[in-house]
């Protein structure tokens, strides 16, 4: 019992990867432990996103293993499927079905994927459109919302699934300042309320605030991690250094 | 003008035969061509191999070669369509769907699917790749992701290559018909033959002319008025 609960929920050992000539993931371990907040922070092109998708495998890797709830990544087909709908993901550039509405976004998965009911699935569309704040919307398509409710209706479309455990990959960065927060406010009691999360950000306000640990990589590896207060305040490697002086300057 | 009016169950018949044949033909290539486009994306290689290798072969043969064949070549190496036997009796003669006609149908659909395929091909590498992303992230099947997300999408940005195709297609209802079946272009040419005199013979080709114009049209303003009722939602 005791095991099963402590063993990590996401856990990443030995990954490589590489993109021709690249080395992109070197030689990751990361392990995730349930209801834990992970930020991954690093320069650009340091494999964040890279990590970030190999983890419900919309990147394959070369080397390693990865496994969500003691369950190695299946290599493709139905399996993967099933394993993907318990790893929500929230895209950079929100990737909103355009034909569909803001409703049919969130209860697309739960109908087709989970079964369920038409109603129920609605239904339960509804409270989560609402607890993101964007439940009066439910009938626009995304390209009527501003990008932080589309962002949000995606943020709403993951939960649906029931996911184990969230991805976000940079969720705020294409959006215009007055709208990250609002973005941020959601992710924040997401956290609050115990959702196991994995985010690529570089909102240090958020990694301070609902982070348990921060995971810095560059050039594919990781390069330090420890908890956001100390990793901000006492960054031990000239990497690290070098990336927080670069970004706190402005 | 009196030859149109005396001939008017002719004509009408034949263009029953026309529009049927356009109808059959035109749902048989748009299924065929979204099973092809399927297995052209989908993520086994031999499929991806086989449905390229037909698209190009059939794409780059003449249509006329493709209808010789099936009533000519084809009833040789024991491919016929005498099984095929409907014939629906109407006020003004017998529309008679058989041999003939199923023969261009079958070629018409082969030749039509592959042009439906590229056109849809082209609306699926119009839609972004994240769409796709997103739909396998919630859990989506390959099948489910391009049902539910790519091909709706893709449809909407192949629309104006479909109706071309579409188009097309009802033109070559009239190739089909001058190879196999007994149908307007058949009837007209009856027509003319006991039609005296060079200006009476030119009415009914001008009814013929302009039938297929209003049918052509029609075409084009359906997938107009599509066109503009996606807008909003693409
Ligand atoms: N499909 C691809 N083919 C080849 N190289 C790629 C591909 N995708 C990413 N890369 C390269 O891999 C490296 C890691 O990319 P990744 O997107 O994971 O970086 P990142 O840390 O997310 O950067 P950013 O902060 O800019 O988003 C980069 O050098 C990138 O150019
Ligand atoms: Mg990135």
């Amino acid at each position: 019992m005791q095991e099963t609960t402590d063993a990590p929920l996401v856990r990443l050992s030995g990954v490589q990867k590489w993109y021709g000539e690249l080395h992109v993931l070197r030689d990751i371990d990361l392990s995730i432990a349930r209801g834990e907040v992970v930020v991954v922070i690093g320069p650009s092109g340091a494999g964040k996103s890279t990590l970030c998708r190999a983890i419900n495998r919309l990147e394959t890797i070369d080397e390693g293993e990865i496994s969500i709830d003691g369950q190695p990544l299946p290599q493709e087909g139905k399996a993967l499927a099933r394993l993907r709908a318990d790893v929500g993901m929230v895209f950079q550039s929100f990737n909103l079905f355009a034909h569909k509405t803001v409703l049919e976004n969130v209860t697309l998965g739960p109908t087709k994927v989970r079964k369920q009911s038409k109603a129920d699935a609605q239904a339960r569309a509804k409270e989560l459109l609402d607890r993101v704040g964007v439940g009066h919307q439910a009938a626009k398509y995304p390209a009527q919302l501003s990008g932080g409710q589309q962002q949000r209706v995606a943020i709403a479309r993951a939960l649906a699934m029931e996911p184990k455990v969230m991805l976000f990959d940079e969720p705020t960065s294409a959006l215009d300042p007055e709208m990250i927060k609002e973005v941020l406010d959601v992710m924040v009691d997401l956290a609050e309320r115990g959702m196991t999360m994995v985010v690529v950000t570089h909102e240090m306000g958020f990694a301070r605030t609902a982070a348990n640990r921060v995971v810095f990589m560059a050039d594919g590896a990781v390069v330090e991690e420890a908890d956001p207060e100390t990793f901000f305040t006492n960054p031990q490697s000239d990497r690290a250094k070098d990336f927080l002086g670069k970004i706190l300057k402005h | 003008m009196d030859v149109v009016v005396d001939n008017y169950q002719f004509i009408g018949i034949g263009f029953a035969a026309t529009v049927l044949l356009f109808l059959i033909s035109g749902i048989g290539a748009l299924l065929l061509g979204t099973l092809l486009v399927a297995m052209r994306v989908g993520p086994i290689a031999v499929m991806r191999r086989a449905a390229a290798t037909y698209v190009t072969l059939v794409r780059n043969t003449p249509l006329l070669l493709i209808l010789v064949f099936f009533s000519l070549a084809a009833p040789k190496i024991g491919i016929n369509f005498q099984f095929v036997k409907i014939v629906i009796s109407t006020g003004w003669g017998d529309i008679r769907m058989t041999n003939a006609f199923a023969g261009a149908t079958v070629g018409l659909i082969l030749y039509t699917a592959s042009f439906v395929c590229e056109s849809l091909r082209s609306g699926v590498n119009a839609v972004p790749v994240g769409q796709a992303e997103a739909a396998r992230a919630i859990g989506l099947p390959f099948g489910g992701v391009l049902s539910n997300v790519v091909l709706p999408q893709a449809l909407r940005a192949a629309l104006p290559p479909l109706a071309s195709t579409l188009i097309a297609l009802l033109k070559n209802t009239t190739v089909a018909a001058s190879v196999l079946v007994l149908e307007s272009a058949y009837a007209l040419k009856q027509i003319l033959d006991k039609t005296p005199g060079t200006v009476e013979k030119l009415w009914p080709i001008g009814v013929f002319i302009l039938v297929f114009v209003i049918l052509v049209e029609l075409l084009s303003f359906a997938s107009g008025r599509l066109e503009r009722r996606w807008r909003v939602a693409r």
